[in-house]
């Protein structure tokens, strides 16, 4: 009877977590140019873009291999959005996604959010 | 809780365990499935492989530069302006401050002549920095461009205490104006890269060759015998910061 | 033999008090690098030219002291010298304990610490640093390993084997971390293959030092011990002292060093004072003379040790900072200036948080000290 009771209290505790959870975090901003297509479908980039990174920038960086579908700039173009960057703001786009399932996400402390930037000099 | 024992338990003669038989088929379509999940994955890798916008860096080619001291007028900085420019580097001359390139004013000691020169990472064929990068962040690509991979490098410093010629800079904070084309970020270490990407795009020029007033800053293809670089080279006497440290550098220096 | 070895005084509440403390100063250091994570080295004095600071003299007197505080233990062991058997857990526990603290303030040090996944994982193994990753953490376990064999009775008798072993290890890993400064060809400070060894016999002056600190903290030792701990650290300090002098004296043989000996040893400021006052004067000289002279008694002894810690920072300081701010020579005769500061000798002063940082370090080991010595069977017993 205890052991029941106990696994009871266990799932609603759960299942408030998650209600909790859900209405904590939002749920992801997807919001694409629909004109145009990523490199693969959504299903198949949603699992497998940050392999394709890797690979890509390893290929980048070490190889000089560069523009085309090889370049972030390029992702960051299309996915910036209506907001004019891929993180920055809760809806952005790679941000959003990212803050609901929490992964960090290292690429902009070095890469460029904004598409076609131009930094000033003093 | 296996099936022999409830076997044992329910009847006389032991029944033939049914669960090994459902398992090989649960594993079979596990595996099926997820063959099915990642196939679209390896297609995937196969079309990124086929897909080359560009060819990759060839050791046939080694990068370098000519600079010639001579031509190099006092108190002009459009090299070091060009490449904050280009670079998207903020300038600045604070001790925390990235320099990839910055002009030297010298004094022969012993006879008082003055000269003036960029310096900037040498890109030497032996380069200290590269051996001492613990996670390889710092390495030589094949075309002789000495580099750092942001995505590897941990921002130990050791290539700065490696490096000759004080080449490197490390990021002391948080950067926001990065050019996309030259990504680059607070923890870790840079230093000149040649206008690699410049270079990769088939441009044959870096910023500051570009911007010299005097064409004092010659690029090119020090494996090629007929390139402009190499040509000078052969005419005019010129020489390696520190030759005694045999370090073979792609930049060499004329009228020191 | 048994010896009258007195169980340290303290009782469960000073344990506690302690741990807090010890803590706390940890947890201080640990928002030190946060705010260095955070904010980036600008918050600290580290720049382009000095680009290992504060930080890195705590991390190198800790890891070279570790490796130093072991020698009691192996001379228990593989030496065979009784006296100090009673003492060996506790070295190990101190080796272990401070390598942690030193690693730690690396690590944190670091322009981006959150990728020691990356270093763990990415090896080039031309690099010192890379081999590093696998003498240090190898010398956790060895310790780790030497440790239990002491304490588990039945293990006893694979002591000498192990000792040897770890001793080999702990020779190899200071042989490193000199190795660390040897291989920089292009610094006049550096690139000596007198280092390593200088590396190796600081190691051990530093270690006897912490040892006899930390002892008389534990307990009092018997007068046959006091009697060789006190002349083993002479002869340590004489011998640091003696590799010092060969090193300084190499470089003033060749004409291209005597700039930067004379920048060390006379006209560097702050450097020359460290050099021949808080090395030379107070951290080698007074701790050879208090713990030769005729009246030298326990009091002395403990004075003589802090003295020679108090050295070795003054010694790490100098070889550090001092030899990244003496400038790079890329121009050979000549005189050169620029924005970058090209012939300029480099200005550094210790920041707040490269010092909390530093001083976490020294409390990790010490936390870490506490909770073994609490927990395990370290002090020595009437057993011994």
């Amino acid at each position: 009877m205890r052991a029941a009771m106990r696994a009871a209290l266990a799932a609603a505790l759960c299942l408030a977590a998650t209600a909790a959870a859900q209405t904590r975090v939002p749920m992801p901003v997807l919001e694409v140019d629909r004109n145009t297509s990523c490199v693969a479908p959504p299903d198949v980039m949603r699992r497998t873009h940050m392999d394709l990174l890797m690979h890509r920038r390893d290929r980048t960086v070490h190889q000089g291999v560069r523009g085309g579908d090889e370049a972030l700039a390029r992702c960051i173009s299309c996915h910036a959005g209506s907001k004019g960057a891929a993180i920055g703001n809760r809806d952005a786009f790679c941000q959003s996604c990212h803050d609901y399932v929490a992964v960090k996400l290292d690429c902009f402390e070095c890469h460029q959010g904004r598409p076609g930037a131009v930094a000033t000099s003093r | 809780m296996n099936a022999q024992s409830v076997a044992r338990e329910g009847s006389a003669a032991p029944d033939p365990d049914p669960a090994p038989v459902s398992r090989r088929r649960l594993l079979a379509a596990a595996a099926a499935l997820g063959g099915a999940a990642i196939a679209p994955g390896v297609t995937l890798v196969e079309i990124a492989r086929a897909a080359k916008p560009g060819e990759p860096a060839s050791s046939k080619v080694r990068w370098g530069l000519l600079i010639d001291a001579n031509l190099c007028r006092e108190g002009c900085k459009e090299c070091v302006l060009a490449c904050n420019r280009e670079n998207g580097l903020e300038g600045g001359s604070r001790p925390v401050d990235v320099q990839w390139i910055r002009k030297v004013e010298l004094k022969e000691r012993s006879t008082g002549r003055k000269l003036g020169l960029p310096v900037m990472c040498q890109h030497c064929a032996e380069p200290p920095c590269v051996d001492v990068c613990p996670t390889g962040a710092s390495f030589k690509r094949a075309d002789g461009i000495v580099l750092v991979d942001r995505h590897t490098c941990i921002g130990c410093r050791y290539c700065m205490m490696a490096c000759p010629y004080k080449a490197r800079s490390f990021v002391h904070e948080p950067l926001t104006k990065q050019k996309p084309e030259v990504p680059r970020g607070k923890g870790c270490v840079e230093s000149c890269t040649l206008c690699v990407h410049r270079i990769d795009r088939g441009e044959r020029t870096t910023a500051c060759a570009e911007a010299c007033p005097t064409k004092a800053i010659v690029f090119g293809d020090l494996a090629d015998p007929g390139s402009e670089i190499s040509r000078r080279l052969r005419e005019v006497e010129s020489r390696q910061l520190r030759a005694d440290l045999r370090l073979e550098t792609g930049v060499r220096y004329s009228g020191l | 033999m048994a010896s009258e070895i007195l169980l340290p005084q303290h009782g469960e509440r000073g344990f506690w008090l302690r741990l807090a403390m010890g803590l706390g100063v940890l947890a201080v250091g640990l928002a030190a690098a946060w705010t260095m994570e955070h904010e980036g080295h600008v918050v600290t004095g580290m720049g382009n030219e000095v680009v290992w600071g504060a930080p890195h003299v705590f991390a190198i007197f800790l890891i070279v002291a570790a490796s130093g505080v072991l020698n009691i233990a192996s001379m228990a062991s593989v030496f065979r010298q009784a006296h100090y058997k009673p003492w060996a857990r506790l070295s190990a526990l101190l080796c272990f304990a401070m390598l942690a603290g030193g690693l730690m303030v690396l690590m944190l040090d670091l322009g981006r610490p959150e990728r020691i996944v990356v270093a763990a994982t990415h090896y080039n193994f031309m690099s010192m640093f890379a081999w590093n990753v696998f003498l240090y953490s190898g010398m956790f376990a060895a310790t780790a390993v030497y440790l239990w064999m002491q304490l588990e009775r039945r293990m006893n008798r694979h002591l000498k084997a192990v000792g040897i072993a770890v001793l080999v290890w702990r020779f190899l890993l200071t042989t490193g971390t000199g190795a660390i400064f040897a291989f920089l060809v292009a610094r006049q400070a550096y690139a000596s293959a007198v280092l390593p060894p200088l590396f190796i016999v600081l190691s051990l002056a530093w270690g006897m030092a912490v040892f006899v600190l930390v002892q008389s903290a534990c307990g009092e030792p018997t007068e046959e011990l006091a009697q060789r701990t006190k002349n083993l650290l002479g002869v340590l300090a004489a011998l640091a002292l003696y590799f010092t002098a060969v090193y300084h004296l190499t470089n003033l043989y060749f004409a291209r060093q005597h700039e930067f000996e004379r920048f060390i040893l006379r006209d560097g400021g702050i450097y020359p004072l460290l050099f021949w006052g808080g090395y030379v004067a107070l951290g080698s000289i007074a701790p050879m003379w208090l713990v030769w002279r005729r009246r030298a008694t326990a009091v002395s002894l403990r004075l003589a040790a802090a003295l020679t810690l108090l050295g070795a920072f003054a010694w790490l300081y100098v070889f550090i900072i001092g030899g990244q701010a003496f400038p790079l020579e890329i121009f050979p005769g000549f005189e050169a200036s620029s924005s970058f500061r090209d012939g300029e000798v480099a200005h550094y002063a210790p920041s707040l948080p490269e010092v909390l940082l530093g001083i976490g370090g020294i409390a990790a080991a010490f936390v870490i000290t506490q909770v073994g010595v609490q927990v395990l069977d370290i002090l020595p017993s009437a057993d011994d």
